[in-house]
Formats: C-alpha cells, sequence, structure tokens
C-alpha cells in the first residue's frame, strides 16, 4: 500500500513540476494544485496506511494491541486541506484579477512592477 | 509569568477583532490599531523581562504534556524577536495612519497588519514544528492580502510572483514535516533534538533538513531562490513595505537558525559548507543587483537579500561567536531596513517619485529627513559607531576566528558596496537638484502628517544610534541566546521535564 502511494506522490509531484514550470499563469496554479495534494498524501502515507485499523485502546488496556493507522497525520492533512484550500482559492482570484489588469496570461511578459530596463522604467509618466 | 507567552499573539488578534466589528472611519482604525500595538509592544517588554528573570518560560497549550501537545516556548531568541516585531509593527502603524489611503482602509488594511502580527509573533513563539507551519500560513495570507488590496497593476504583478513562490515555501515546509513525522514520531522541537541523534538515519534526517533549508530559504530570501522579494517588495504601500522589509525575511532566518540548532543534529548532517556557500552567494548577488537599480525601493530590497546572506553566514560558521553574531545581526537590520523603507516613503511623499532620477534636493528642501537618511543608511553599510558596525565587526571576527579568510573577505567587500548603493541614493535622491526644477515639489509635510510619518523614522533612528553607541547589552544578550541555542539542554529540560503542568 506504501509503495503505491509513493509512486502515486511520485507521478503526481512530476506532473506538478512539469505543470509549474509553464509559463502560463493557470497552468502554474493547476501545478500548485496537484503539489499541494500530493503533499497531503505524502503526510498520509508518513502516519502508516493500513486497511480497517482504526486507533482504538481496547478497554482496560494503555495501547492498543495490534499495528493501527495514526490519527495525527490525518489530522494534520485536515488541517493542511483547510489551509491549502483558502490559499488556493486565493490565488485564483489574484490570478485571475491579475490576468485582468496586466492582460497577459504568460508569466514571462508580466513586467509592470519590473519593467526590462531601468531606461524604460525612468520614460513613464 | 507563563500565561505572558500567549499575549504577544492574542493582542494583535483581538485589535483584529475590534477593527473588524467596528469603528468604520480611518481615522478611529488607525487609533485602535496603534492603541493595540502598542499594547503589544508592552506585554513584549513584560516577556522580555519575565525570560530574563526566570529563564525560558513553557506554556502548555491546553495543559497536555509536552511531546503530544502545542507546546508554546520564550526563550531569548524568541522573545527578542517578539520584541522587535512589536518595535517595527508599532512604527508601521503609526506611519500607515499618515500614509495609507481611505479605501485602503476600507477594505480592511488596519486588520490584517494586526493578523500579520500575531502570525509573525506565533511563529516566534511557538515550539512546535506543525503549529509553526500553521503561524507561516497566518502570516502568509495576512501579507498576500496587504501585497494586493487597493493595488493597480504593479501590485497585482508583485503580489502574483510573491503569492506563486510563497506557496511552493509552504508546499515544501509541510512535506518536511511530514516526513519528519513519518521518520521521528514527533514534531515537538525539543523532543525532535533528543530523537533525532538517534535515529541511524543520518542520510534521511539530511534529505529532510534540505527540504527545510529550501522551504526557508525561499522565505529567507537566499540565493538563488529570493526572485519574488524584488518583484514584490516596492509595490504595496510603504508602511506595508516597512512591515515585510523588517520582519518576513526575517521569521525564514530565524526558522533556519531554530532548525539547524535546535531541531537537526548539525555535526552529523554536513550541510555546514553549502550553507556558507548559499550565504555568501546571497550577499554577493544581492548586493549587485542592488548597484544595478535605480529605484529606490528596489535598491533597499536586493539590500535585504545581501544582508540576509550576513546572518545565514552566521548561522552557517556556527562558532558560538558567529551565532551571537547573527542574532544581533538580524536584530539590528529589522530595526534599520524598516527605517530606510520608512524613509523611502518620505522621500517619495517630497520629491514625487521613487525613481531616482525623478527626485532630488531633499538636501536642501528637507535637512531633518536628510540627516534622518544617514542614521540608517550609514548603520547598513557598516560606520562605526552605528549598530551595523558592531553587527559585521562580530561576524568578520568569528570568520578570523575561525581562519575562513574568504568568507571574512565577502564579508569585507559586501559591506563596501552597500555604501557604494547608500552613497548613490544619497547622492541622487538627497544632493542633486530636482530634474524637474523647484515646480516639482509636493507641498511640505506639517501638522498631524509630518508628526505620524516623521515620528516613527525618528524613534527607529534613535534606537539603531543607541545600539550603536551602548551595544555591550545587546551583545551580552545575543550571546545568551547563541549559547542556549548551542546547548539546547536547558531548552529540553523546560519544554520536556520542568514546564509540564
Amino acid at each position: 500500500m506504501e509503495a503505491l502511494l509513493a509512486l502515486l506522490i511520485g507521478a503526481l509531484v512530476a506532473a506538478s513540476v512539469y505543470l509549474m514550470l509553464s509559463r502560463h499563469v493557470v497552468r502554474f496554479l493547476f501545478g500548485l494544485v496537484l503539489f499541494s495534494n500530493a503533499v497531503n498524501l505524502l503526510l498520509f502515507a508518513a502516519g502508516r496506511v493500513l486497511w480497517g485499523a482504526p486507533p482504538l485502546v481496547p478497554e482496560g488496556l494503555e495501547a492498543p494491541l495490534e499495528a493501527v493507522a495514526n490519527p495525527l497525520p490525518q489530522a494534520l492533512i485536515l488541517t493542511a486541506i483547510v489551509i491549502g484550500f483558502g490559499l488556493l482559492a486565493f490565488a485564483l482570484v489574484l490570478s485571475v484579477r491579475g490576468v485582468a489588469a496586466l492582460g497577459t496570461a504568460d508569466l514571462d511578459a508580466m513586467r509592470a512592477a519590473e519593467p526590462r530596463s531601468d531606461a524604460a522604467s525612468s520614460e513613464r509618466p | 509569568m507563563k500565561a505572558w507567552i500567549v499575549a504577544p499573539i492574542v493582542i494583535p488578534l483581538a485589535t483584529a477583532t475590534l477593527l473588524v466589528l467596528g469603528f468604520s472611519t480611518p481615522r478611529r482604525q488607525h487609533a485602535v490599531a496603534v492603541a493595540g500595538t502598542f499594547a503589544l509592544a508592552v506585554a513584549a517588554v513584560a516577556l522580555l523581562l519575565g525570560v530574563e528573570r526566570e529563564g525560558i518560560l513553557v506554556l502548555q497549550a491546553g495543559g497536555w504534556a509536552a511531546p503530544f501537545g502545542i507546546t508554546l516556548v520564550a526563550d531569548r531568541l524568541g522573545v527578542a524577536m517578539v520584541m522587535v516585531t512589536a518595535i517595527i509593527g508599532l512604527a508601521s502603524v503609526v506611519f500607515a495612519a499618515g500614509e495609507v489611503d481611505e479605501s485602503r482602509m476600507r477594505f480592511g488594511f488596519a486588520p490584517l497588519v494586526q493578523v500579520l502580527l500575531a502570525g509573525v509573533c506565533g511563529a516566534f513563539l511557538t515550539g512546535d514544528v506543525f503549529n509553526l507551519y500553521v503561524w507561516f500560513e497566518v502570516m502568509l495570507i495576512a501579507s498576500f492580502a496587504l501585497l494586493a488590496i487597493g493595488g493597480g497593476r504593479e501590485q497585482l504583478d508583485g503580489a502574483l510572483k510573491y503569492v506563486a513562490l510563497n506557496l511552493i515555501s509552504t508546499l515544501m515546509f509541510l512535506s518536511g514535516a511530514g516526513l519528519l513525522y513519518g521518520m521521528a514520531g514527533s514534531l515537538n522541537m525539543a523532543d525532535l533534538n533528543q530523537r533525532l541523534p538517534g535515529l541511524g538515519q543520518p542520510g534521511l534526517v539530511a534529505a529532510v533538513a534540505v527540504m527545510f533549508l529550501l522551504a526557508f530559504g525561499i522565505k529567507a530570501a537566499l540565493f538563488p531562490v529570493f526572485s519574488w522579494l524584488p518583484a514584490s517588495y516596492h509595490t504595496p504601500p510603504v508602511a506595508v513595505s516597512a512591515l515585510f522589509a523588517g520582519l518576513l525575511t526575517k521569521v525564514g532566518v530565524y526558522a533556519l537558525i531554530r532548525f539547524f540548532t535546535i531541531i537537526f543534529p548539525r555535526e552529523q548532517l554536513g550541510l555546514d559548507g553549502v550553507l556558507v556557500v548559499v550565504a555568501a552567494l546571497t550577499m554577493v548577488t544581492g548586493v549587485l543587483g542592488a548597484a544595478a537599480q535605480s529605484e529606490f525601493r528596489r535598491i533597499l530590497g536586493f539590500h535585504i537579500v545581501s544582508q540576509v546572506g550576513y546572518m545565514v553566514m552566521g548561522l552557517a560558521l556556527g562558532s558560538p561567536l558567529a551565532l551571537a553574531g547573527a542574532i544581533f545581526y538580524t536584530l539590528h537590520h529589522i530595526i534599520v531596513k524598516s527605517n530606510l523603507f520608512l524613509l523611502s516613503g518620505v522621500s517619495k511623499r517630497l520629491s514625487g517619485s521613487f525613481e531616482l532620477s525623478r527626485s532630488g534636493g531633499l538636501y536642501t528642501r528637507a535637512p531633518l529627513v536628510a540627516a534622518l537618511f544617514l542614521i540608517p543608511a550609514f548603520s547598513l553599510a557598516g560606520f562605526p559607531p552605528l549598530s551595523g558596525f558592531w553587527s559585521k565587526l562580530l561576524l568578520i571576527q568569528a570568520g578570523i576566528e575561525l581562519e575562513q579568510w574568504w568568507v571574512v573577505a565577502v564579508l569585507v567587500i559586501v559591506g563596501l558596496l552597500t555604501v557604494y548603493s547608500m552613497t548613490k541614493i544619497w547622492a541622487e535622491a538627497f544632493w542633486k537638484a530636482h530634474p524637474d526644477g523647484d515646480d516639482a515639489w509636493r507641498e511640505p509635510l506639517v501638522g498631524r502628517e509630518r508628526a505620524l510619518l516623521l515620528a516613527p523614522v525618528i524613534a527607529l533612528a534613535l534606537i539603531t544610534v543607541a545600539i550603536g553607541l551602548w551595544p555591550a547589552p545587546l551583545f551580552e544578550f545575543a550571546r545568551a541566546a547563541a549559547a542556549d541555542l548551542l546547548d539546547p539542554t536547558a531548552y529540553v529540560t523546560a519544554v520536556l521535564g520542568g514546564g509540564s503542568r
């Protein structure tokens, strides 16, 4: 199970890096979304993945009898998903506004804050 | 005393809530923000005195004992960072009252600044890796919004790049945290200090350490992942620039110092050589980038990069003196750099432009501003007897002690090039006549605006001079903080042993 997850995480990260290397802002964001999900899966895998082994301690005992899945990373993922959702939603809205204001979705052409040459920038009013 | 630890987090959050709930007019919002930030400064002083008196303070959130619950720790380094955060927060909030326009205030400028301060203070006070991640996010989302609101094209452009690269950094941080937990079974910093050396997998630990190095390297704007900083820091209002310039990259530096002293067993990692080279390249590229710029805030932005290199160099050299130098440098730099950004705002307000070729004549028109500029500018360049001189001296001394001659050479040469940039600003914005003649002058600063814009600048300049004239107390403090980090026994026992319910 872990090996399968590891392969999946690897594939997701590879795809996300490919997308993030694109100059198109939306592809970049999709890459970020994939990366964020890959990281969540990574956290999940770090907490041991088992079929149907809830972390329940039998009555009267101090610790569970058999190997169980660790619930803490799952709690961490929940936090990370919520935060990641908020951040990505913000990034999406920002890029929509950015593309509208800058008139391009090509990250290389977005030079409003960093004009290509200083001569050009001193010409501006 | 223990309960004071949460004060620097709760006070800004409470202020933010208050600002969201009421106080609709900008003037009232500014007043509440200033009052709230002042309260934060008072709490920071109380916490600082408490740590000096009682040693490391620990608060187990919810009463859950150390490795299981979230631990808040106030040690010397953390509490000193909280103190400068409060100082810079106060300076920026006062400056913002004189600068920020009404539309930005309507979009929630004031509460966002408070949330940012809460995030920064939380990051300095937590003793838990995942909790640090959460504070980073609090800080990030507030900074995203502050960078983007009310902006035109330039601001949106800067914000996009800032957001994109910082999101990659947080994801690296999160995956590092996941792997660390999978490896060690704990995310408590003191607990990790105990567990990692005995893990017997130095290669794996080093790989995870590199993930954190990259994550915090992006945050701190290290070579070669600093490009988001000069792309964005010159776009928002000056009060925001100053706040970011002082605090955000330094949270990255703080996290690097924390992780590569307390958490990771450095002698097992073999990363020191990498850190030294990265720090040196950061210093050199930053200062050369600044030399190529001709816009006030962009020059300063590149200088942040170069100065961060100095701090990381102190960490990379790793001797007690070098680490003390890094801490001293960080504290001095936050004050000086924020002040320079505030001064760039004053200069723009008077001469009409951030572009050096389109400004000038400040020396004759506003001699007070010119004099105030010289203090942080000379301090940044390392002129005695200002604070920058001592911080550079400490690092150079540490380099000589370790016989790292080329590091010493880089430290000295980058200092010289810093003088070059500061001279350029001085010659262009202050000495030369305004290219558009006297008509280009904006109306002079008077009354309320004069007080709001100049008071923070004067206060920060006084702190710089005070550190320069009496460096001993801060140096002793930095040395004690460095000793705490290099021998974390006290930290570990405070968190895991004596600090329980």
